[in-house]
């Protein structure tokens, strides 16, 4: 099942053409710049923006034919936007209460549950305005989700809070994403929020699609704005294989790829997800010594190279087997090496340069 | 106590209490509605409903008394369609008295209440169409209760106003002690008969002090609101 979303809204000063597809359920991220139209195809999708040329279809249904209190699209906004004259036990049932017995047949989401999930239990009596800007936010989450949603929208959820608030929400919304099965559409501008949550990515600029497609791909494609800049890094869905505790290591499972990571706490088997920063992998065409302290040698074959126009950075995108990575280099090991695509190299990097989400 | 006033004071100023009592809950719904109305920016006859609703503040209150005799007295479009159909009879009655006073302080309704809803956060509006509420459900629990120190301090300052209406109330209503003399009225009576001072002073005491009290009470429960 997909959403679709198309949108054409026009206004004074800005003009979006937007059009994309995306497999359900799963995490849909726009990410773009400030002004680039993330909040306006939000909008689109939850009702707020009224405009004659949007068509929002989510699993075959028509959202964009319904008024915004029918579709059963959650939101989260921003700024929260809890309701100040209740208490956060009122908000959480606000939705909740106008939510139809029988939410769409999906399974419901209960009150005990969320409010355990987000941790918010001991918050319920007190007023919003006596909230920290993580638990607010914690409230708006629990707030969408117990309407019962069928989509959920979230309009940069950790950017009010600070570094260690992020961390307080992260793992709540990879759980969402890991135990429900409703789609979101999360927008965001930090490529690490992407990295952990997003399935799809959608790229927007001034109004338009630059890129859409599995987040594995698009991270990794070097023709995108992403490979001129510090967010470059292939991201990969792996597997926990093996914990080698003697090496402290953990050996993950990439599409039949070793990769070995830092010793991890979680059981074998489980799902994660990690993230190659480009800068990180180094790349030779002669087999390495075995006294490198990289832990990963892959040996694989270059796709392509692409060269900054400013010929700063090249970046070298390397397949090992179906797997893609990324390499950035500077353009004067691109020549002592001779990189072209079409030729093999081993790809090394640190187990500790592995970020594992 | 009871000695302090005539049997007529006493009745004047019973009289004035019930009058505003109706004239606010006459107004008020209305001018809810009407603020609501203002609220949206591209309603058509915008500006000529906000000089409407502002109208009473600026117009002498003789002429505001004239014109709902006009329309409500019993030859008038309104008066005569609700005398026949009714049985109503609004010139020369208390109900007369209050709904002049209504028509007189609804801009101060008004403003008080626009200047809260101007305070209301439509995103929380937007937020609560999201969790699935329709217009009417989101207006009785998201914008009236955010609105409310603007539609209770309008309400008091109303009703302290309505208290001391005169010049509406004694050209639609007119001067029949027991029936339509509120407490200006009445001062007015007793001006105007020989040896009526000390009742007038007396009289305007009691004024004061409710307009006095009227206005502490609004300050008391617009702080206690906004808290």
């Amino acid at each position: 099942m997909t959403l679709d979303v198309r949108l054409l809204p026009r206004f004074p000063a800005f003009t979006a053409d937007v059009e994309f597809s995306a497999p359900t359920p799963g995490v849909v991220a726009l990410f773009g710049p400030s002004g680039c139209g993330k909040t306006t195809v939000m909008s689109a999708i939850s009702g707020l923006l009224q405009a004659d040329e949007v068509s929002v279809n989510l699993d075959g249904r028509m959202l964009s034919d319904l008024a915004p209190a029918d579709r059963r699209v959650g939101v989260v906004f921003q700024d929260g936007r809890l309701f100040p004259h209740m208490t956060v036990s009122s908000n959480l049932r606000y939705g909740m209460r106008r939510a139809p017995e029988d939410a769409g047949g999906t399974v419901r989401i209960g009150f005990d549950e969320t409010v355990e999930l987000l941790g918010i239990g001991h918050l319920l009596d007190r007023k919003p305005r006596r909230l920290s800007g993580g638990e607010r936010q914690r409230v708006a989450i629990g707030r969408a989700l117990l309407a019962q949603p069928h989509l959920l929208l979230m309009d940069e959820p950790l950017s009010a809070l600070d570094a260690s608030r992020k961390h307080e929400i992260l793992p709540f919304l990879k759980r969402l994403h890991d135990d429900l099965d409703i789609p979101m559409v999360l927008i965001s501008h930090s490529i690490t929020e992407v990295a952990q949550l997003a399935d799809t990515l959608v790229l927007l600029d001034r109004g338009k699609v630059t890129a859409v497609g599995p987040v594995g791909e698009i991270l990794a494609r070097a023709d995108l704005p992403f490979a001129t800049t510090i967010n470059a890094g292939a991201v990969l869905s792996a597997k926990i294989k093996a914990h080698h505790t003697r090496r402290w290591l953990t050996e993950l499972d990439v599409n039949g790829v070793s990769i070995f990571v830092p010793i991890s706490q979680e059981p074998e088997g489980t799902r994660v997800r990690i993230r190659i920063p480009a800068g990180e992998v180094v790349l030779a065409t002669v087999a390495p010594p075995e006294n490198v302290s990289a832990n990963n040698i892959l040996p694989g074959i270059v796709r392509n190279l692409n060269e900054a126009a400013d010929k700063t950075m090249a970046m070298a995108e390397v397949m090992v087997g179906d797997t893609l990575i990324l390499s950035q280099l500077t353009p004067d090991s691109v020549q002592d090496l001779a990189i072209v695509p079409g030729k093999p190299v081993y790809a090394m990097f640190k187990s500790i340069g592995v970020q594992v989400f | 106590m009871i000695d302090l006033f005539t049997h007529e004071e006493w009745q004047a100023i019973r009289l004035s209490l019930v009058v505003a009592a109706y004239a606010v809950a006459m107004g008020l719904p209305v001018a809810i509605i009407v603020s609501m109305l203002l609220r949206w920016p591209k309603m058509p006859g915008r500006t000529v409903l906000n000089i409407v609703a502002h109208l009473p503040l600026v117009l002498p209150p003789v002429v505001v008394g004239w014109l709902l005799l006009v329309t409500f007295g019993i030859r008038g479009p309104v008066g005569s369609f609700l005398n026949e159909w009714f049985g109503i009879r609004l010139v020369f009655t208390a109900t007369g008295a209050a709904l002049a006073c209504a028509v007189m302080s609804f801009p101060l309704m008004v403003r008080a209440i626009k200047l809260s809803l101007d305070a209301v956060d439509s995103g929380l509006e937007d937020a609560a169409s999201t969790l699935g509420a329709k217009s009417l459900d989101r207006f009785f629990t998201i914008t009236l209760p955010l609105m409310a120190p603007g539609v209770v301090s309008g309400a008091i300052t109303a009703y302290a106003s309505s208290l001391g209406e005169f010049g509406a109330v004694i050209t639609f209503a007119s001067n029949v002690p027991g029936q339509t003399q509120t407490l200006p009225l009445a001062i007015f009576s007793a001006l105007q008969t020989p040896g009526g001072e000390e009742a007038a002073a007396r009289l305007s005491a009691v004024s004061v002090t409710l307009a006095v009290a009227g206005l502490l009470l609004g300050e008391w429960v617009g702080k206690r609101l906004r808290a």
